[in-house]
């Protein structure tokens, strides 16, 4: 079974948002994670770029598949988890910890209530 | 949709964690603990593959010779009893129909081993073009292939035979071993780089065949692989996939397998495509197959474009990061002037050219 920690929301594309203040980390979650299988190789945007909710913003590949990143929420890059870049399996060992993968500043919390809950999330996942 | 086709070796995947995909219309287990492990263990230990969706043509009859060598480019004359082949086998314009290893039975009797995507091609073609004193018979149904590759092979399966393994040189095989109480035919052929067998057995024993194996290996830390590892195995020794290095729109000249194709052979010369591959290795071909790694970041991909000078020269073959090699590689149809060790290339990666320069390959050679 997929861990799907309750603190945080889910967009259904697999990202998952913790916030904290007016700043929310972003990352995949365990379960897109184990689909993906071995991760080699996250590309991210740069410090100051802007994410719009829904958009891509980067890429995720495993050994044998290319995957997109989704934005959950809209808002400007503060920080990228720039370790992931020589170590990308930590999206593997721990996709809501280290393998997070930027904070951003949000636009507007208003869209986090378009996200999914942690049971809602569960409920997708389940198919 | 279809339903997709299994082996009979389907009921042992999810004991072993396995994770299915539609494979060419097979449900085929992608990997089993990851990717990387299973890689990494079929070069420092030894693996085990379900291959049982590969094809078997048997081929016999007094003509049974002169028809193999009407087919495929490589001379096989050359083998003797026990010994196997590779070849590519061509269309009359140098594409490929597919490629196979001839498996020699007898003087009269042979087996041909098939990719399991052209299985039914493969046999139309070979029965339309057969001639005299010849029966061709599919196989494949009845027959299960397993692999077992890596460094420590040998010693696995010798736990379960009185069979000399030793004995069995690369490219022979011994057409009647006793596996663990199980009648299979030992080759030593594989298609990961590594040391190691192809055993074939009967479909109903495939499961018996599996467990002995996966048994006995276990405190020599054997474990199951799937496709997934198989492909970045065989790419990092640049073993051709067809469908991707080969096709019918790629020849043997072009994906750097010319040593297969023995335009001189003694008995046969008007094998089909020899007009077609004679004038390419006589002009040079106006593609090659190269190996390249990236300078800037990034993983090729297959049919990533790539360029020169802001122009397409070919698109890329097969292209991931290399877990024993741990760079990101690619093989790349380009044309042929820019086939040189040094030259840079533009990867298309999400419209982006990406640096990579063209080096040797294979990319991984074992130590022997």
């Amino acid at each position: 079974m997929s861990n799907v920690p309750q603190e945080m929301k889910y967009s259904k594309e697999h990202e998952w948002v913790r916030v904290e203040g007016n700043k929310a980390y972003i990352g995949i979650t365990d379960f897109a994670q184990s689909e993906l299988g071995d991760i080699v190789f996250v590309e991210l945007p740069e410090t100051g770029d802007e994410l719009v909710q829904n958009s891509t913003f980067g890429t995720v590949e495993s050994v044998k598949t290319v995957s997109d990143l989704y934005a959950p929420v809209s808002g400007t890059i503060l920080e990228i988890n720039e370790s992931l870049t020589d170590s990308p399996e930590k999206v593997n060992e721990s996709p809501y910890g280290e393998g997070w993968m930027v904070v951003v500043e949000l636009k507007d919390a208003g869209e986090l209530d378009n996200l999914l809950t942690a049971e809602q999330y569960e409920e997708i996942i389940k198919g | 949709m279809t339903t997709l086709k299994r082996t009979p070796l389907f009921p042992v995947y999810a004991e072993s964690g396995g994770k299915t995909i539609d494979f060419g219309g097979w449900e085929l287990p992608v990997q089993f603990s990851g990717i990387l492990d299973e890689h990494e263990a079929v070069r420092t230990r030894a693996g085990l593959f379900d291959v049982s969706h590969m094809g078997e043509l048997e081929v016999k009859g007094a003509d049974a010779l002169a028809n193999i060598q009407r087919w495929i480019t490589n001379d096989a004359s050359k083998i003797e009893i026990n010994q196997a082949l590779y070849s590519p086998m061509c269309y009359p314009d140098g594409g490929c129909v597919d490629d196979l290893l001839v498996y020699r039975h007898a003087a009269d009797h042979y087996i041909l081993v098939v990719n399991a995507a052209n299985i039914e091609k493969d046999f139309e073609w070979v029965v339309k073009n057969s001639f005299g004193n010849v029966e061709i018979v599919n196989l494949s149904e009845g027959i299960s292939q397993l692999a077992l590759q890596g460094p420590l092979a040998e010693r696995i399966l010798q736990k379960l035979t009185d069979y000399d393994l030793s004995a069995i040189k690369y490219y022979w095989f011994a057409q009647v071993v006793t596996v663990g109480g199980i009648k299979a035919l030992v080759s030593r052929t594989g298609y990961t780089g590594e040391d190691g067998f192809e055993i074939y057995v009967d479909a109903k024993q495939a499961i018996a065949m599996w467990n002995a194996i996966l048994q006995a290996g276990k405190e020599d830390g054997l474990v199951p692989v799937g496709l997934g590892a198989r492909d970045t195995l065989r790419f990092e020794a640049k073993l051709p996939l067809y469908g991707q290095e080969i096709s019918a729109t790629v020849s043997p000249i072009e994906a750097g397998l010319g040593m297969f194709v023995k335009l001189d052979k003694a008995d046969f010369a008007d094998f089909i495509g020899r007009d077609a591959l004679a004038k390419q290795k006589e002009q040079g071909a106006k593609r090659k197959l190269v190996g390249f790694e990236m300078i800037e970041r990034g993983i090729p991909r297959t049919h990533y474009e790539v360029q020169v000078n802001g122009r397409k020269i070919g698109e890329v073959t097969t292209g991931t990061m290399g877990p024993t090699v741990k760079k990101n590689i690619g093989l790349a149809l380009i044309e042929a002037e820019f086939a040189t060790i040094g030259q840079e290339l533009d990867i298309i990666i999400r419209n982006k050219p990406v640096k990579g320069v063209i080096i040797k390959t294979p990319f991984y050679k074992r130590e022997k």
